[in-house]
């Protein structure tokens, strides 16, 4: 804006009105010029697609998908309540892709929040005065970030998970966590359907009150909500309390019961949280080598140890300058979950790869999947740009 | 980003319109004097790169072979295209390759929606399930809540889900990989109950791992999968010359045809095969390939029995028994048939 006023300073009314107007019908020219190019684009594709017999047409998106995920959960209708249940054969093309969807979107938002804090942690070891500490993740970096994610997907599988031990020698720690190939399996929560209005209700109301005791500044506040949640909890348990703990068991092929995390989930998010982490470590070392040496000679001048150093006045300056490079990072990892196929997660790219088997539909699957990973990444873009401006605001700086 | 995206799909249709400008694909492989032929190399059997000899061998394979011969008059004017199982349409709608032999199972949608037109059927193979020895599994009925792994791209992740249903299993589980070394790798290290896609592939990877009786094909058969090469849709001069191509290997090792005594039979005074091959009065002007095209087949790949043999018989270590499956020859009750030739 400051240029353009500069630009248009010291010229007649008029004159500026004729260049601002003549700007914008060049702009939308050179717009339509482009949406004319992709339509005709789109036009002569299908075209061409017709002359060979393929039609181009979304309708097979309906139909029944006759076959099974290993994982995955779906919204479906019933009666009137939109329910999450487990994908099913008798579920829809449509259902499947978005239960794959599901499962990607379940290993990106899991890896973003892993490798931040990870990666940081071995970013500012990558800087610690201790050799050992500083080697240690220098080496980490270097291995993960010289290798291919292919291959490092393909390592945590079949050489790390996959060596535990089998399901029916399932290693079971403090009574309820069962380790093996099966899967690892955690103690569940059961929603008990006995449970009436009023025990959700508080159980919502302490979830409320205890999130609210985090955010919210103040210690009277806090202290109020406190026994707010205290109260509620104890209300629950009197009113009938809705959860309960489901153990896992285990079978000949495997466990029933409780929480599963399959090993492919295991896989995928420990290979691509590791991987991430060594791009996260150096953007993080990058951003502290950046900071102005005087801020570390100046918080030791007041007397703050390294750690406060660290804590109280490096890392809040460095988060505002790593936010565009973690979302580019972000992006880059989610689009990285594709590659779960290769260990046999079912993500978006994988449902894809299946429908269009069963279907024939390939063309049509890659449009929906392109503007599904495209979506992803303005999200996330659009997400970090909005925490950017408000942290880097007018006057931070 | 979104230029290269734009370029891509500017190739894409340059590709559909440059692929779509000529009348039939036979003129285009005649006028550049090699086929382009796609199959798999990892499919042992069938096609795949043996690392000793660095030729890309199987049934699937010498069709190609056996195609080139029959247009080109060479069988070596082979240019082999390595195909996925998700790539092969594509390879063939984007003019990548002029037909496809890759041990694909015939199904409606792929006629129908995907714009393709399959050939007679080369291969009669079926889904099966293969387990551990160590398991004790013996049938498939034993496998209520395991963990069943296969890959994408075959026809068998519909057959899965419709057994389990059928089955009534309450607790199945259905894994998909990518390709059949990783879903064999799922098998080795117990991710994996049972392993399950084409018989034929099962005994492939059993006849190549270290120690073959720690694995058991279960004898059931899940699902019927006639494999057959195909070519691009609407395009009937191309399909029926390869079409009848393959019914001629069918009916040189009917009528005992075989590359040792082919030099006899061109002297046969049956009127029928001198048709055949082409010493008198042939087929192959009116297909738009030479007169001779069954005998350049025969010389080079041999009948379909030979092919067979030489990939699937009892001297490789994928050896699939034709004696009592539809793969046997019609007249000792197979369905290997081909109508007459007269």
């Amino acid at each position: 804006m400051t240029t353009q006023i500069a630009e248009y300073h010291g010229i007649t009314p008029v004159r500026r009105r004729l260049r601002i107007a003549s700007r914008w019908l060049l702009q939308a020219a050179i717009v339509i010029v482009a949406a004319a190019l992709v339509i005709w684009l789109g036009v002569a594709v299908r075209e061409a697609l017709a002359r060979k017999g393929i039609q181009f047409s979304f309708g097979y998106l309906g139909n029944v998908a006759n076959f099974s995920l290993s994982e995955g959960l779906v919204l479906s209708r019933e009666g009137s309540w939109l329910v999450l249940e487990g994908f099913s054969p008798s579920h829809s093309n449509l259902q499947a892709l978005l239960a794959g969807l599901w499962n990607s979107l379940k290993v990106a938002l899991s890896a973003i929040v892993l490798c931040t804090m990870f990666g940081t942690l071995v970013g500012i070891g990558r800087l610690s005065t201790n050799w050992l500490v500083r080697n240690l993740c220098f080496g980490l970096v270097e291995c993960v970030r010289n290798t291919p994610l292919l291959i490092q997907i393909v390592f945590w599988y079949f050489a790390v998970v996959l060596r535990s031990p089998p399901a029916n020698a399932a290693a079971n720690w403090f009574g309820g966590l069962l380790a093996s190939r099966a899967g690892v399996f955690f103690p569940g929560l059961v929603i008990h359907d006995s449970a009436g209005f009023a025990s959700w209700g508080l159980l919502a109301t302490v979830f409320a009150a205890a999130a609210a005791c985090v955010v919210l500044r103040g210690r009277r506040s806090r202290l109020i909500l406190l026994a707010v949640t205290i109260l509620a909890l104890i209300a629950t348990v009197i009113v009938g309390f809705p959860l309960g703990l489901d153990l896992p068991v285990a079978t000949r092929f495997g466990a029933r019961g409780g929480f599963a995390l399959s090993p492919e989930m295991t896989a995928l998010l420990l290979a691509i949280v590791v991987n991430s982490s060594a791009y996260v470590a150096e953007i993080v070392r990058g951003a502290i080598e950046s900071l102005p040496k005087g801020q570390w000679e100046a918080s030791a001048s007041l007397g703050l140890s390294r750690p406060h150093t660290l804590r109280d006045i490096i890392l809040p300056q460095v988060f505002r300058i790593v936010l565009p490079s973690l979302a580019n990072r972000y992006i880059s990892l989610t689009k990285d979950t594709s590659l779960g196929i290769a260990i046999g997660f079912p993500d978006l790219f994988n449902v894809y790869g299946t429908v269009s088997n069963q279907t024939g539909r390939n063309l049509e699957g890659v449009v929906i999947v392109m503007l599904t990973y495209l979506t992803l990444s303005w999200i996330i873009s659009a997400s970090v740009n909005a925490v950017n401006a408000h942290v880097n605001g007018r006057g931070m700086r | 980003m979104a230029r290269s995206k734009f370029l891509v799909a500017a190739l894409a249709a340059a590709s559909l319109w440059t692929s779509s400008a000529s009348a039939t694909v036979l003129d285009n492989v005649k006028q550049r004097g090699v086929l382009n032929c796609g199959t798999d190399n990892t499919a042992p059997g069938f096609g795949y790169l043996n690392t000793r000899t660095g030729k890309i061998e199987g049934l699937d394979a010498d069709f190609c072979r056996a195609m080139a011969a029959a247009v080109l008059g060479d069988a070596g004017k082979v240019n082999f295209v390595v195909v996925t199982d998700k790539s092969r349409f594509n390879a063939l709608q984007t003019g990548q390759v002029d037909v496809v032999f890759a041990h694909t199972t015939i199904k409606p949608v792929r006629e129908s929606a995907v714009g393709i037109d399959f050939l007679p059927i080369n291969f009669y193979d079926g889904t099966g399930m293969m387990v551990k020895s160590a398991s004790g599994v013996k049938s498939v009925a034993e496998l209520d809540g395991a963990t069943v792994c296969t890959t994408q791209g075959s026809g068998t992740e519909a057959t899965l889900a419709a057994f389990v249903r059928q089955r009534g299993f309450k607790t199945t589980k259905v894994l998909t990989f990518e390709n059949l070394e990783k879903l064999f790798g799922a098998l080795q290290s117990d991710r994996c109950n049972a392993m399950s896609t084409d018989k034929s592939a099962l005994a492939a990877w059993r006849g190549n791992s270290a120690k073959p009786d720690d694995y058991t094909i279960l004898p059931e058969t899940l699902n019927k999968s006639p494999f057959a090469g195909f070519v691009v849709a609407n395009d009937s001069r191309w399909r029926n010359v390869l079409r009848w191509a393959t019914f001629a290997l069918f009916q040189a090792e009917e009528w005992d045809i075989t590359s040792a005594n082919l030099a006899e039979r061109l002297k046969d005074d049956s009127a029928f095969v001198q048709k055949f091959l082409g010493v008198k009065d042939g087929f192959g002007k009116d297909f738009g390939v030479s007169d001779d095209f069954v005998a350049s087949m025969i010389k080079s790949v041999g009948n379909y029995g030979e092919i067979y043999d030489r990939n699937l018989g009892p001297k490789t270590p994928y050896f699939i028994d034709r004696v009592g499956t539809p793969n046997a020859m019609w007249t000792k009750g197979g369905a290997e048939y081909s109508p007459p030739w007269n």
